[in-house]
């Protein structure tokens, strides 16, 4: 009966079904990595600063998020703040938020280290133009952060699509979820559908997430000297 | 706003949290060091370029590193019982776990042996040292203190990936915060304790992971 | 030359990476107790020769014999060999995870299971010779250039090799440091040392060798006295390289 299971793939819109789940989780990764490299950016910025106390609060946000596994932060938000604070939250949203809040202290991190690397003198000699700070960091310090941070910011979004799937743990219809209703649906008819399925999700997720990582490697290796 | 804890609730149940953090712990212990085996073994048979194995190998870091560990829990738990192989939730947790952190693992060893230069090999050949001691007395020992940071940021990755278990219908941390949750919506004590439990996990072992970092980082051998 | 035995003998060795040859029918004798330096311009072969005698790169075809017997071959035992030829290299190769005198106690104990005891009271009286005793607790890392190449020297040294190679070792160092290590190799050359010395030091080379040998594009080009050599040339080749340390 080897070939069974896997014609459920193939029944009706089964795979486009599928593929629009996997969709959802994609969407919530891109949305989450372009907020997080823009607040990623003034973290980074706000974290060189000298004020004792902006680094002790960016220093805690840091840690505390990092140390966090994603799941414990998408229960925080999807369920604490829907109680605490009557803010009712779609799964969705709940898992941009918090994906944006991990993305962000990440991107800060590896901002805040590549601007540190900068030499002094950059920013001196772009004083010394008359340029004003914001000036300074625009048109002379990122530009120069940036090829060491897209790589870095293409690993971070593989990372990101990999871990948007916890979202379906908060009730967000993906391709776990869809998944889930078309073995439920065949349960009788295709009894071995559960391993074709999810198989085929695995080998998704790879074929998603292998090209990104392949290029966020070559590039690391590229502009690395 | 107003937040008022439930003392008592949280007192009552702070034992079911104490159990699933054991749970989490052993599970998590056994999973690294099965993680680090295969790391271990992984990284040895790319730096001695062992043919077929190595290709082996690099097919399964891909897969490792490019498929979330969810999907992995789902395919072991819900797919292969289909075909008759039947793993128990535990297993899968453990095999999922290792399947997922035996390649960061690999990697961390590795780039610790690539960090080393060759003249240290060439050296070490020089005094009669044959491959075996060269490996177990110059290279090891160096290219081990270079991978600590790596393996212990790998061991909290880990750790933090034990969270998703409770789709195994294991009762980790996150499967009691959600049973309270639903049971008796105390969301915001459940929700309490499950941070003060991961930090209590994980808090120890980062500062640790720092502490050694720092200490490869800025001071190497001899101070 | 008192003695004329012969130690180490370099038969018609040919080497190449598939991509043209370094080393062309290269056929070189050294006897006990003659420094032999090879000069040269880079990528002439110098180092690579060197880098063959102790089997750390492999030969196409000829011969390479100490003390009369083939070390060239494929069932050469080179943990044995290696004790015999002792080798110090240009970067500086100690092993950093160990202290000065750990790293020279390695090859005695691993390899020729000699007692700790005694061993370290041969190297502590090679380090006085040195002028580094004083260093045997030390890491590498808290050594000079010159310092560490000085300990290289004497982990060579301990194995009581029976000839001892040198693979530009002042190359680099800074300029201040290069004598301290030139003078140890002095000392050895005087003490009856058998050595193959490849260097850039011309200054150094007249003065230790009992022979120069000059190669370039991977094959001997003359081979004589230090005073002829650097007096004489007899070739063009080797009055061109010489030009270029002049001003």
């Amino acid at each position: 009966m080897q070939d069974l299971g896997i014609k459920v793939l193939f029944m009706g819109n089964n795979f486009l079904r599928l593929l629009e789940g996997l969709w959802i989780t994609i969407r919530i990764s891109l949305i989450s990595v372009a907020l997080s490299v823009v607040f990623g950016i003034l973290l980074g910025v706000l974290m060189t600063r000298r004020n004792l106390m902006i680094k002790a609060i960016t220093k805690v946000y840091l840690e505390f998020i990092r140390i966090m596994p994603q799941l414990v932060l998408l229960f925080l938000v999807y369920f604490g703040l829907t109680k605490m604070y009557g803010i009712n939250l779609s799964g969705e949203v709940s898992a941009i938020v918090v994906f944006t809040l991990w993305g962000t202290a990440e991107m800060g991190d590896l901002v805040r280290s590549a601007l540190i690397s900068i030499p002094r003198h950059q920013y001196e000699s772009g004083a010394a133009l008359g340029l004003t700070t914001v000036q300074i960091y625009w048109h002379i310090i990122i530009p120069q952060t940036l090829r060491r941070l897209v790589p870095l910011a293409i690993n971070l979004t593989t990372r990101m699509i990999k871990t948007t799937s916890l979202v379906v743990l908060i009730g967000v219809v993906e391709v776990l979820k869809v998944a889930q209703q078309i073995i439920e649906a065949n349960r009788y008819t295709v009894p071995d559908s559960a391993l074709w399925i999810y198989g085929t999700i695995f080998f998704l997720y790879f074929i998603v997430c292998w090209p990104i990582s392949l290029v966020a490697g070559r590039l690391e290796k590229r502009w690395k000297s | 706003m107003e937040m008022s804890l439930d003392i008592n609730f949280i007192n009552q149940y702070i034992p079911l949290y104490i159990e699933a953090a054991k749970l989490t712990i052993r599970l998590g212990v056994i999973g690294i060091l099965l993680a680090l085996m295969v790391g271990f073994i992984c990284a040895m048979i790319q730096y001695f370029k062992i043919p077929v194995l190595r290709q082996i190998v690099a097919v399964y870091k891909e897969l490792s590193r490019n498929t979330p560990l969810l999907v992995q829990l789902f395919f072991l738990y819900f797919g292969l019982p289909k075909i008759g192989i039947k793993i128990s939730s535990e297993t899968c947790a453990i095999i999922g776990l290792t399947f997922l952190g035996g390649s960061y693992m690999a990697e961390a060893f590795r780039s610790g042996l690539e960090a080393i230069e060759k003249i240290q090999l060439e050296s070490g050949l020089s005094i009669g040292l044959t491959h075996a001691q060269v490996m177990k007395y110059i290279i090891f020992p160096q290219a081990l203190s270079i991978s600590v940071p790596a393996l212990c940021a790998n061991i909290i990755f880990m750790i933090k990936e034990t969270s998703v278990f409770s789709v195994v219908a294991l009762p980790d941390l996150m499967y009691v915060a959600k049973d309270l949750i639903g049971l008796y919506y105390k969301t915001e004590e459940a929700l309490l304790m499950l941070v003060i439990a991961y930090l209590i996990l994980l808090l120890p072992i980062s500062v640790i992971a720092s502490i050694l970092e720092r200490r490869l980082r800025y001071a190497g051998f001899g101070n | 030359m008192e003695e004329l035995e012969k130690l180490l003998e370099l038969r018609h060795i040919h080497k190449d990476y598939g991509n043209g040859a370094i080393l062309k029918d290269v056929s070189l004798d050294i006897h006990k107790g003659e420094v032999v330096v090879l000069i040269g311009p880079s990528g002439c072969g110098k180092s690579t020769l060197l880098r063959c005698v102790n089997g750390l790169e492999s030969i196409q075809s000829g011969d390479i014999l100490l003390d009369g017997n083939v070390i060239s071959g494929k069932k050469t035992k080179w943990s044995e060999v290696r004790q015999k030829i002792g080798m110090v290299f240009q970067s500086y190769d100690l092993f950093p995870h160990m202290t000065v005198l750990d790293n020279i106690l390695l090859g005695p104990m691993k390899v020729q299971g000699r007692k700790k005891q005694e061993v370290q009271e041969e190297a502590e009286k090679l380090l006085e010779r040195v002028g580094l005793l004083d260093k045997k607790n030390a890491f590498p890392r808290q050594l000079s250039g010159g310092q560490k190449q000085r300990v290289a020297i004497v982990r060579a040294l301990i194995l009581k090799p029976e000839i001892m190679l040198f693979d530009e070792v002042t190359a680099a160092l800074d300029p201040e440091m290069v004598r301290e290590v030139l003078d140890v190799m002095l000392e050895l050359a005087k003490a009856g040392s058998t050595m193959m010395i490849v260097t850039h030091e011309m200054q150094f080379a007249r003065a230790v060798a009992d022979r120069i040998v000059f190669l370039d594009d991977g094959e001997i080009v003359e081979a004589d006295t230090p005073e002829n050599f650097f007096e004489h040339p007899k070739t063009e080749r080797a009055q061109k390289f010489l030009n270029t340390f002049l001003f």
